[in-house]
């Protein structure tokens, strides 16, 4: 055996998760004043967090190299599924204006539907027009928010 | 007798026929989302907080109400019908549930269910009537450093109760309260870590935050286990339980019910936590617990009864002290802030109408929910016949419009993006997300009681030691994490918590 090896690569990960934003806070909240403990400024208690959160994250990391630690390999991860989905929130939000409610609805619709294995077109399709016109009924009639429904280009 | 006299206010709030709609509409939205597996209260809650912008406060409240313990309704049914937890608080119901229904006793599964639910709910609006005053009073008696100790305590035990490695809930906690502190500093007016960004100069919102952990990354989770749902549809016809089964339930209402209420009052309790419990103990008092796994009512009813007090009665610290016990109370605060309502002690002094007519809506709720549930069992069950490829874009139209509408921008829709991609780190890493909304909510708070408090003592850090309610708050919590560490406690709360 040379040197500590990684036995539990989720907790390690996890660890470097909270050290990260540990660092992160803490050296951004250098910009603060921290002032004294009796008159705290805006950077104390941050700084204070930070120092807490990098000392669990050290704690987590040290436990995962330790001879004891349960061997834990990483969770595969489906990149695709993650990808389309998160795509078609930052596509709804970039057409919601251009585009109105109905267009930007209909690519959030069909684009996240691309992350299910079982994707059929003619499957997205029918259940896009069915979910646009029920917001419609519900959102834009009948509670009255505040959308753009159609293109921009139109009104 | 003040305390009916308070009922009184309270049900002649809830009996308008506004309210009545709306905690209607509320509890059948609960029981729906709480059939429908993979989109929980909390997600549903999330995507309506801004839609409620447009209601009276009490209506809001009382919907958001009905959301959370509908979902506990709606969640045994599916657990007994179909062996799947539409809840994680009918976890438990499972085992006995289904295999009641697998003797054919289905209906007689499910009634038991629900009349422990309602005996429940019952009893947990009383409670909550009966307890709000004296613990609005001695909330007043709460200055900032009991206040800070309060908060510490409440956030110990969530991450002691949540899954997975204690230090790692605290963790997030942690990361929660430094999420917390972006936006303006509230004492000085100092931007912290928002970058020159207007839109984080109020900090981050939580809903955004919510909805891209518990409402996207979920959704990609769930796609990932691709696993088919085997429906065991009979026909559902004896509803009626026996002389017998009554003689085996009702003791055990009663015990779940008790357990219920005063494990839902406890900060980072709930619904879930008291339905585990509840079968422990039925297990454990049982002269047959070799009959527990095989179809025991009582493995029924007295966790169905714990569950729905439990939900009920989390309301409590919430409406009293302003502390959310759990992370749906903790969006029930965002709720109350959109109606520039400061949870804590003032509801009951300031607002009497909303807050006894929640309360008193909550017992309207459960009766509508008893007689909502037993005759629909058929269409709930239907449901699940949804292939979720339909379900998840809808989920994710509601999430964000939801979200675009808290303020009209598409700024909060970016920001619901970017915690899909964090929230689907957490589920990979198995870290808890509950323990980071809580921290995240009640970060503000610990901060200005923290400074108040040591302004107060002139610095010194003892003065958290010397008030007596403080140091007995702190203490317990201490105690809390001493346990935790100890061997035989840590693995027997890994196989409770374990879901």
């Amino acid at each position: 055996m040379t040197g500590p090896t990684i036995r539990d690569q989720r907790a390690f990960a996890s660890g470097a998760l909270f050290l990260a934003f540990a660092v992160f806070f803490f050296v951004t909240a250098l910009n603060y004043p921290a002032g004294t403990a009796a008159r705290m400024g805006p950077g104390y208690f941050p700084r204070l967090l930070a120092i807490v959160l990098a000392a669990i994250g050290l704690a987590v990391l040290l436990g995962a190299v330790r001879r004891t630690a349960e061997r834990q390999a990483l969770h595969r991860w489906d990149v695709k599924g993650l990808v389309w989905v998160t795509g078609s929130v930052i596509l709804f939000a970039l057409l919601l204006f251009p585009l109105g409610l109905v267009g930007s609805l209909f690519v959030l619709i069909v684009v996240s539907s691309r992350a299910s294995s079982e994707f059929t077109w003619k499957g997205a399709l029918a259940n896009a027009a069915v979910l646009i016109a029920l917001c419609l009924l519900v959102f834009v009639y009948g509670l009255g928010l505040r959308l753009p429904v159609w293109p921009a280009l139109l009104n | 007798m003040d305390l009916f006299h308070n009922l009184a206010i309270g049900f002649s709030t809830a009996a308008q026929p506004a309210n009545l709609l709306y905690a209607f509409f509320g509890c059948l939205l609960g029981t729906l989302i709480g059939v429908l597996p993979g989109l929980g209260p909390l997600a549903t809650i999330a995507m309506l907080l801004p839609i409620t912008y447009a209601l009276p406060p009490d209506a809001a409240l009382i919907m958001l109400a009905g959301i959370y313990y509908g979902a506990q309704y709606g969640g045994s049914t599916t657990a007994i019908v179909v062996n799947l937890p539409g809840e994680s608080s009918s976890v438990i119901t499972t085992i006995d549930g289904y295999q009641m229904a697998k003797q054919g006793r289905a209906g007689v599964a499910l009634s038991t269910a629900a009349i422990g639910s309602f005996f429940a709910g019952c009893v947990a609006t009383l409670a909550l009537a009966a307890l709000a005053g004296p613990l609005t009073a001695a909330a007043l008696l709460f200055g900032p450093k009991e206040f800070f100790a309060l908060m510490i305590l409440g956030l110990i035990l969530s991450s002691v109760l949540s899954s997975g490695p204690f230090i790692e809930g605290i963790g997030m906690v942690v990361l929660g309260m430094l999420l917390s502190m972006v936006g303006t500093d509230l004492s000085t007016g100092t931007q912290r870590f928002a970058f020159g960004v207007p839109q984080l100069f109020d900090g981050l919102d939580f809903v955004p935050l919510a909805m891209g952990i518990f409402g996207f990354a979920e959704i990609v989770k769930n796609l990932e286990q691709d696993d088919k749902l085997s429906l065991v549809t009979q026909k559902i016809t004896n509803l009626f339980p026996t002389r017998d089964d009554f003689r085996r339930m009702v003791p055990a209402m009663l015990r779940g019910t008790a357990l219920g209420t005063l494990l839902g009052v406890l900060p980072g309790g709930g619904a879930v936590l008291s339905s585990f419990a509840s079968y422990t103990l039925e297990k454990k008092l049982s002269k047959h617990p070799e009959q527990f796994g095989k179809g025991a009512i009582e493995g029924v009813a007295g966790p169905e009864s714990a569950n729905n007090a439990g939900a009920q009665t989390s309301f409590i610290p919430l409406l009293t002290l302003g502390v959310p016990s759990n992370v749906v109370m903790a969006l029930m605060v965002g709720a109350m802030n959109i109606h520039n309502i400061q949870p804590g002690p003032e509801v009951m002094t300031k607002n009497p109408a909303l807050f006894w007519g929640l309360i008193a809506s909550m017992w309207v709720g459960n009766l509508m929910l008893l007689i909502l549930n037993l005759p629909l069992v058929g269409l709930w069950v239907k449901l699940l016949t949804i292939p979720y490829r339909y379900l998840f874009p809808a989920i994710m139209v509601f999430c964000s419009i939801g979200v675009y509408s808290i303020n009209g921008g598409t700024f909060e829709v970016y920001e619901a993006a970017v915690f899909c991609v964090f929230g689907y780190v957490l589920i990979k890493l198995q870290l808890p997300a509950a323990p980071l909304l809580l921290g995240l909510v009640l970060g503000p708070a610990i901060e200005e009681n923290f400074r108040r408090a040591m302004v107060l003592s002139r610095g010194d850090v003892s003065t958290f030691l010397t008030s007596p309610l403080s140091a007995a708050l702190l203490a317990a919590a201490a105690i809390a994490v001493i346990l935790i560490m100890l061997p035989t406690i840590r693995t027997r709360r890994e196989e409770a918590l374990q879901e």
